[in-house]
């Protein structure tokens, strides 16, 4: 075993242990992957919440992209200012409104803001789709780090087998009371080597930043502005616009915010989370150093590009500390996404559809979920080639979907109707699913439309028509909402 | 319904520099500071929205002390 994959299978088994220490701590959920106020010093809260910022996706799909896509990578960075200044707005609305009726998940919100079990479920089943590309992700980013650390010796699909056997061994182990210590052991690790190779590598290859994107520009005329066609103006702007909207969609994300002491939160959260998110700026770098130190990675191989150039320039060990950093960056998300999908199946599929399940079976079944969602991802994650970035904007695509349903419901009295959602979600999922199954581009589609229309993203698309039905549709099925409303005291006495 | 106070429109600048910038951003093919410029755009755009929405919450804060009723009304919903 080289010294890369010991440092990593040590590491691995660290955290195995730490799962094991952490059985009788603090519950831990996916929406608090690390710290918030745990009675640290300031400055080290600072560096834990700067830490969390980085997922597998931004740390080897984030560099990936910027290597192999260039100025199209910024988008990360641009979407999630723009949905923390939402959130000043939605969260405390949506806190205080769950807060009075002791909601606990994401769908609980539809079912009690629409009176609607059957709105539950399909949120659920929605949210769980969305969940599927983003545990993929995660999946494969392991795979991708144990297969490097090998230098070889183990193929990309024996390590994705090792390393969703690992997942679900950790998910086991450390159960719904995952391990706050590995998160912040994952936090610190991934701040410092992601900070310090995007302010070494680029010093050390180029001497500076300034340097490096020169000779960037030069090497690959065009790549640091957005191209004319495809990834374009209109997709950058289009899909800043879906993922900002979507942001707080995500089941975790959502539920963050029942999870508030106050209001106050959320305000502060609005003025600190964007700068963390300048933290990402350090792995765009690596990725843009990689480009002209370990050239023609091409396709999804680029997601490669930064444990390569760290193999380029760093010694077995070293290189083994990266890929435990990255290891953890995908175990802790990873397995709160697992668990996470494997709960709502249970507590928000399964119980409404079987009358008079006990708390015991949904607790049961979500546990023998865990394994079950596991292989599934698997074989997405076996059978496709898709780069980690794109993984994600299908995952935003499908849970975006969410949003005018959810916007039309913050008012006294929903703006849309329990069928007018239902249809509308129904919609913009399809168009989703169509497209991506089918690999249907609106360009395909329209090849004589400018591209300007062309190259937006199809999840906006899929949104837009969402809203247009749901509007319809609750119209529609509006005037019998007075007639319920009058015969509903009447079966409640 | 309740009127937006003026100052709460403010959060939508750094949103729209973002969507709306970006077109006018991505012409510049120059390095400014070292970097792309549409990074940096994108990079002012954060800070902007770090500075907007700290600048809201003081005065929404502000504005609730104003309103007198209760100091903090967040607080209450929490007691509750």
């Amino acid at each position: 075993m080289n010294p890369a994959l010991l440092i990593i299978a040590l590491f691995l088994a660290f955290a195995f242990l730490l799962g094991l220490l952490a059985r009788r701590g603090r519950t831990m959920t996916l929406e608090q992957w690390a710290v918030g106020g745990r009675g640290f010093g300031a400055l080290l809260v600072f560096l834990l919440m700067a830490g969390e910022i980085y997922t597998t996706f931004t740390f080897l799909g984030g560099s990936g992209w910027a290597y192999g896509r260039g100025a199209p990578a910024f988008y990360i960075l641009g979407y999630g200012a723009i949905a923390y200044a939402i959130s000043y707005f939605l969260l405390p609305v949506i806190w205080r409104y769950a807060t009075r009726h002791h909601l606990h998940s994401q769908p609980d919100f539809f079912v009690s803001k629409y009176k609607s079990p059957g709105l539950g479920v399909l949120v659920s089943l929605v949210s769980v789709a969305a969940l599927v590309p983003y545990l993929v992700l995660q999946l494969k980013g392991l795979g991708i780090i144990i297969s490097e650390m090998s230098y070889g010796t183990l193929s990309v699909a024996a390590a994705v087998w090792i390393s969703v056997t690992a997942l679900v061994v950790y998910v086991v182990i450390s159960g719904v009371h995952g391990s706050a210590w590995t998160a912040i052991l994952k936090d610190i690790m991934i701040l410092v080597v992601a900070v310090g190779l995007g302010l070494y590598l680029p010093w050390h290859y180029y001497g500076g930043f300034g340097p490096m994107f020169a000779a960037i520009d030069h090497a690959k005329p065009g790549f640091l502005t957005l191209p004319a066609k495809g990834m374009s103006v209109s997709w950058f702007v289009s899909t800043v616009l879906l993922n900002a909207l979507g942001f707080y969609m995500w089941p975790h994300g959502f539920a963050s915010a029942y999870t508030a002491r106050s209001e106050d939160v959320f305000r502060k959260n609005a003025v600190v989370m964007p700068l963390y998110q300048l933290v990402l700026l350090f792995v765009f770098f690596t990725g843009f150093a990689a480009i002209l130190q370990v050239p023609g990675l091409a396709g999804a191989q680029g997601d490669l590009s930064l444990l390569r150039i760290s193999k380029l320039a760093f010694p077995p060990p070293v290189v083994g500390l990266i890929g435990a950093a990255g290891l953890l960056t995908a175990l802790v998300p990873g397995s709160m996404i697992l668990l996470t999908a494997a709960t709502i199946l249970s507590k928000n599929v399964y119980r409404p559809l079987v009358r008079g399940t006990s708390e015991q079976t949904v607790g049961r079944l979500a546990r023998g979920l865990v394994p079950v969602v596991a292989l599934a991802a698997v074989c997405f994650t076996l059978s496709g080639g898709e780069a980690l970035v794109p993984l994600l904007l299908l995952g935003y695509n499908l849970v975006t979907q969410l949003f005018p349903a959810l916007v039309l419901s913050l008012p006294e009295r929903p703006l849309a109707t329990r069928i007018g959602s239902m249809a509308g979600i129904v919609t913009g999922e399809a168009i989703v699913a169509w497209s991506s199954l089918s690999g249907t581009t609106l360009a395909k589609l329209l090849p004589t439309w400018p591209s300007v229309i062309t190259d937006l993203n199809i999840g906006i698309v899929a949104m837009t028509l969402n809203f247009a039905v749901l509007l319809a549709v609750s119209a529609v099925t509006r005037e019998r909402v007075p007639a319920q409303a009058i015969e509903e005291p009447a079966a409640a006495t | 319904m309740r009127r937006v106070p003026l100052h709460r429109w403010l959060a939508v600048v750094p949103g729209l520099l973002i969507l709306g910038g970006v077109p006018f951003a991505n012409r510049v093919h120059r390095l400014v500071l070292g970097l792309p410029f549409l990074l940096l755009w994108i990079v002012g755009c954060v800070l902007l929205t770090s500075a907007t929405m700290a600048l809201i919450g003081s005065l929404d804060a502000k504005a609730a002390r104003s309103a007198g009723a209760s100091p903090d009304p967040p607080d209450r919903d929490a007691a509750r």
